[in-house]
């Protein structure tokens, strides 16, 4: 895919409406250009901006109650055949509420932290200094993190396995430390983020955001998240790997 | 009452007066009530739900005024998809902050502000939007794009002054 195929999709890839093959070959150029990568991050964080500065309004509790009381209103008659329907339909529409804003609550939390993580990831991807550390050797990037962030984790010796440690850099979720450590393979660069799960309770259990493939798992009062454009085998086999280190 | 907070807030956006939007969930509420029965169950209740209250707000002396003053480009596919290429957009967005984005927003006519809620706020997708908004999907397709070039020229616009 070049700029001029992919630009014009970059839009649907981050609304989540294009198909699994496009989004690939969307995500594919975006870690080749750097130039689309810019346009990409300034589009995420669009939408962001835009997501934040509009959820603005809040309706006054006494607007909600002279609400309810009008719609009571709209009763005919309270002792008709009409009140029934009427209030096994009140009925369905509170419990659509409860299960509409217990569901939207859930998924914007994890939305909001896929969101923060994949933009973190893409800024990786578009930086002329993807890390702080630049180290191939376990030994070297593990205790470089020390007084860094406030615990320790251990990295996987990665053998023969394909892929290969890039470096390391302290990042921040919610206001929190954590490491992103980059691994590559092949052409594809990965970040796996690590944050104290006593801190932070994110029950993320996506396995995709915005066509990059997640996994996510706690481990020993860690909690990892592992993004980016590497196929579902690869992702597993890094995670078995990170995990097989805890 | 469900969605009461997620249409109060879209109402306030398309009227930007509170009492106006105030009204205008009152009244898509007590629409929703008497047609629930044409209510589909198996089909998407928020789209139906929003589509009351932006059919309500379209009829209404503030939508007519805003609607009739605001002519949309032509919204063939065609630009948007090679205009899209050209959008100066490395720009402003490194510091952006919500005033900014909030005063932009306001400034965009209201077909383009209620194409980029549904989107970026309510995380509809274009086929719910398509059906709220009851415009095709190649429609909301190449709105969006253009609202959100829009809104970036609105926010390049208030940067400079």
């Amino acid at each position: 895919m070049d700029c001029e195929t992919c630009l014009p999709k970059l839009d649907a890839c981050l609304d989540g409406e294009l198909d699994l093959s496009d989004a690939r070959l969307v995500a594919d150029h975006l870690a080749t250009c750097p130039t689309c990568a810019r346009v990409g991050l300034a589009r995420v964080q669009q939408k962001r901006a835009v997501s934040a500065a509009a959820t603005t309004f809040k309706p006054d509790p006494a607007f909600r109650a002279r609400i309810e009381k009008s719609i009571g209103v709209v009763k005919p008659n309270r002792w008709s055949r009409g009140w029934l329907p009427l209030l096994a339909t009140v009925m369905v529409l509170v419990i659509a509420s409860f299960f509409f804003l217990d569901l939207k609550r859930g998924q914007s939390r994890d939305q909001q932290v896929l969101a923060e993580l994949a933009d973190q990831h893409v800024m990786t991807l578009a930086s002329a200094n993807p890390v702080d550390v630049v180290s191939t050797d376990r030994h070297t990037v593990k205790p470089w993190f020390e007084g860094k962030i406030p615990f320790a984790f251990n990295l996987p010796d990665l053998g023969n396995s394909g892929f290969e440690l890039v470096g390391g850099k302290v990042a921040y979720l919610s206001g929190s430390p954590g490491a992103e450590l980059i691994f590559r393979i092949r052409q594809h660069r990965i970040s796996v983020f690590i944050f104290d799960s006593h801190a932070m309770q994110i029950p993320v259990s996506a396995n995709a955001f915005a066509s990059f493939n997640v996994r996510s798992w706690n481990q020993n009062g860690l909690w990892y998240l592992l993004i980016g454009d590497l196929n579902q085998g690869d992702s597993e086999k890094l995670r078995e790997l990170l995990k097989g280190a805890g | 009452m469900p969605l009461f907070e997620r249409l109060y807030n879209f109402a306030c956006w398309l009227t930007q007066d509170r009492h106006e939007a105030e009204d205008l969930v009152q009244e898509t509420f007590v629409k929703a009530m008497k047609g629930f029965s044409t209510f589909q169950p198996g089909t998407n209740f928020r789209a139906w739900i929003f589509r009351i209250l932006r059919n309500t707000f379209l009829t209404s002396r503030t939508g007519l005024q805003a609607t009739a003053t605001v002519s949309l480009e032509d919204e063939s596919e065609e630009e948007i998809l090679t205009s899209a290429v050209n959008t100066p957009e490395s720009i402003l967005l490194a510091r952006l902050d919500w005033e900014l984005v909030h005063q932009a927003l306001a400034m965009l006519p209201v077909a383009h502000r209620e194409v980029l809620l549904l989107c970026d706020v309510e995380e509809m997708s274009y086929a719910e939007i398509s059906a709220a908004l009851t415009i095709p999907m190649g429609t909301v397709m190449s709105r969006l794009s253009r609202a959100r070039r829009a809104l970036r020229t609105a926010i390049q616009g208030l940067q400079k002054e």
